[in-house]
Order: structure tokens, then sequence, then C-alpha cells
């Protein structure tokens, strides 16, 4: 064997090495098991092929966690994971299936709306592939996650994205955005078809209001906010001046018509539920951000966002606390809870009230691991993975 | 679907063709060029990445 030969085996084999290395830790970061202990009050656990067929065995056949009160009420969905990279929201939505205890009324839970999204991390982003939240029996970790589905679940994107039904131009890569792709189709791409499957849920359960749980870049001017659909801007109003007002600052927004595909928008304009967006301040994903990894997604600190603060190029105010990842789930668990408050009281006839969930001050005091349950003593019916 | 086979078949095509130039290539700094460009090819059509 010539000299020659044996180089390019060598170099090849290397080549063979970094793709083994790389592609198990892919594997395992798309296959990672995420155990959920589901609340005494989760009457049902729903695949969203129930509600839309053709999503059987796909990524996106996520789990509906249904949280029934003894009395009768209103009905809520509570969608964590539109944008898996924004784990405050799908944290919020884990408590909330793992916690509530529904005295009446109907919540719908769905941690991981973007599933497929929840298997992939962003294509060169150095990204890392999960992260854990402590907890006294040792932590929990979960996959980390993109804003955008897997592209093994859905490929190629095209040149531009063109949204159905209004045919708006949007950015190629937004074909994989869940909250780009409201209101869906049936014969549509994955995300297009996950998105009429929620419309059909929330359709066919009679849901009064959705809540789709975000975190927002400081340098985005949409932060610390809800944002609503016009139709009704009550509940809205009222959760933020009295979130404002007793617990920390939240404002409100309207939601644009001009702008296509976005929960608050759609889920408004074609079904007859209020759907409300919140927005908490994640500095990871700043593009300003220094390092990119769980320490920076968990801790919220980023001395490269704060100096961006310095110079008044953010919309949320940072100091070298940050933005821990307890403060952002205490704020959209305290903002559900609000909310449900609201309605209950607007709603004399139609109540939705959950209890045993921590408020912000209780989340931020107590740490995010004490409320998820250990795995390890569930019973085989308390146990689901996502 | 038929759209995302035809674009699998050419990510099979170009490790074809990076492949046949690693073999064909006489020096050793357009082979470690060409394994670092076939890595990501490789990986989507494993399904890995």
């Amino acid at each position: 064997m010539s000299a020659t030969v044996v180089r390019k085996i060598v170099i090849a084999g290397l080549g063979c090495v970094l793709a083994g290395f790389a592609g198990a830790d892919f594997y395992r970061g798309r296959h990672r098991p995420e155990p959920l202990v589901i609340s005494p009050s989760v009457a049902e656990v729903k695949k969203l092929s129930q509600y839309f067929a053709p999503l059987r065995g796909t990524a996106n056949d996520e789990n509906i966690y249904i949280l029934e009160g003894k009395k009768p009420g209103g009905t809520f969905l509570v969608m964590g994971g539109s944008h898996p990279e924004e784990p405050a929201g799908r944290l919020a939505a884990w408590i909330l299936a793992e916690n509530g205890d529904m005295e009446a009324g109907r919540v719908f839970v769905v941690p991981s709306s973007s599933r497929s999204g929840t298997t992939v991390t962003r294509p060169s982003g150095a990204y890392p592939s999960d992260y854990t939240i402590p907890t006294a029996w040792g932590g929990q970790t979960f996959r980390m996650g993109d804003r955008w589905a897997n592209p093994l679940d859905q490929w190629p994107d095209p040149e531009v994205y063109i949204h159905y039904p209004s045919r708006q131009q949007l950015a190629y890569m937004d074909v994989r955005n869940l909250n780009r792709a409201w209101p869906g189709r049936s014969n549509g791409t994955l995300t297009e078809k996950t998105t009429y499957a929620l419309i059909r849920l929330i359709n066919e359960e009679k849901v009064d209001v959705v809540i789709d749980l975000h975190e927002a870049e400081l340098q985005y001017p949409v932060i610390s906010t809800i944002v609503t659909h016009p139709k009704d801007m009550s509940l809205a109003a009222m959760t933020s001046m009295i979130l404002t007002d007793e617990e920390f600052k939240m404002g409100m927004e309207k939601s644009p018509a001009e702008l296509r595909g976005l929960s608050h928008r759609e889920i408004g304009d074609h079904t007859n539920a209020l759907p409300l967006l919140f927005e908490s301040p994640e500095p990871f994903l700043d593009a300003t951000r220094g390092r990119t990894d769980a320490k920076l997604l968990l801790e919220g600190k980023d001395e490269f966002v704060v100096r961006a603060g310095k110079r008044g190029l953010l919309f949320e105010k940072i100091d070298e606390k940050g933005w821990p990842i307890d403060v952002r789930v205490g704020r959209h668990t305290s903002a559900i809870l609000q909310t449900l408050s609201v309605w209950t009281q607007d709603h004399p006839d139609k109540p939705v009230i959950l209890k045993n969930i921590p408020k912000y001050a209780e989340v931020i005091a107590k740490g995010t691991g004490a409320f998820l349950r250990d795995p390890a003593k569930a019973g085989p019916k308390e146990l689901v993975f996502e | 679907m038929i759209i995302t086979i035809f674009y699998y078949l050419l990510v099979a095509f170009v490790v074809f063709l990076a492949g046949w130039n690693l073999v064909k290539s006489r020096k050793w700094q357009e082979e470690v060029l060409y394994v670092i460009v076939l890595l990501p090819f490789v990986l989507r059509l494993l399904r890995l990445k």
C-alpha cells in the first residue's frame, strides 16, 4: 500500500471519527427522553393526532395534558415550546401539567407545541444540546431545541415562505416556524399541519382563551409584554395592570393586522378563542451575546448584553444580575394565574380556577426545580414522556 | 415528499463527488478540505443533523 493511500485512509478515518462524535451528540439530543409526572388533576393525556389523524407518528404528534376541575367552567389552552429555544415557556407549562390542581373549568397544556423543534439546535449556532434544571432529587435535563422545526422532519425550505392563506411573503426559514404558520392547512407542511390540528383542538374543545408562552431577546421591542388580538383587549389590559401594580412590569400590545401567521393574530381571526402571547426577557437570544452555553441560558447573565444596555440599545433593562430562568418562569406562571383570575372575575358563569401553581416570588425563592416532580417516584400511570 | 427525496438524492450525489475528489486528489490539504466539506452532507444523509 502506497504512502498516498495510507494518508487518504488516515484523513478519511479522522473525518469518520469527527462525524461519529458529532452524529452521536446530535442523535442523543434528538432522542433524549423528557419525563413528565402528571398532576392528579390531569383527567386525560391526548395526542394532537386525535384532532388531526395525519399527524400520527410524526415528530409533532405532541402530548396534550387536560387539567379538569370538578366544577364546570371555561376552557384555556396553554402552549409552551412554540419556540423551544425559549425554555421559560416550556418549563412554565411543565409546572402546570405536573402540579396544577383544577377546581373549576379546564386547562389544556401543551409543553412542546413545536415538538420537532425541541429535537434540534441551530446549525452553526454552537448551542448546548440540553440544559439541566437543578432539583432536590438531582436535576432534570431538557432538550435545548431551536426556534424552527427540525429539518429532518421538514426539508427543504423554499426560497421565500409564502404564508397561507394571506400569501404574505416571509423569510424562507420561517416555513418551519410554528408561530408563523397559523392557522395552518390540512395539506401543508408538517408545521402547517400542526397549527391546523391545534386550530381544530381550539374549535372542537370550545377553547375560550389561548396563552402562547414565549421569550424574547432584549434587542427586540416586543418584550415583557402581553400581545393580544384586538377583538377583546380587556383581559390582557387588566392582567397587565394588576401584574405591573403587584408583581413586575408587564406591558400590553395589540396584534398588528399586517403581520401574518402569528398565534395572537390568526387564532383571533380564525376561531372564537381569544389569543394572548406572553414574552419574557431571554439574553441568550441577543445577537450581541458572548458564549452561547447552558449557563447563559439558565442564568441570563452576559457582559456584552449589559454593555449594549448601557449604550441604550435594548428595550428591557439588564444589569449584572441578568435574567435568571427562575425569574422568567415565575413571570409566566404569575401571568397565567393572573389571566385566569381576571377571566373568572369577568365570567363568573365560566370560571377557570387553578391552584397549587407557584407565583413569581415563590418560583424565585424556591427555584424552578422545586416544582418539577421526581420521575423515579412516579407510578407507571403518572409518567409521560415528551 | 417527492422534493424531499430529490434533495436527499442531491446530497448523496454531492457526497459521491466530494468522495471521488478525495480519492483522486494528490495534495493532503485538499484531502482534508474534502473531508471537512463532506461532514455536514454525510450527517444529513444519515439523518443525524
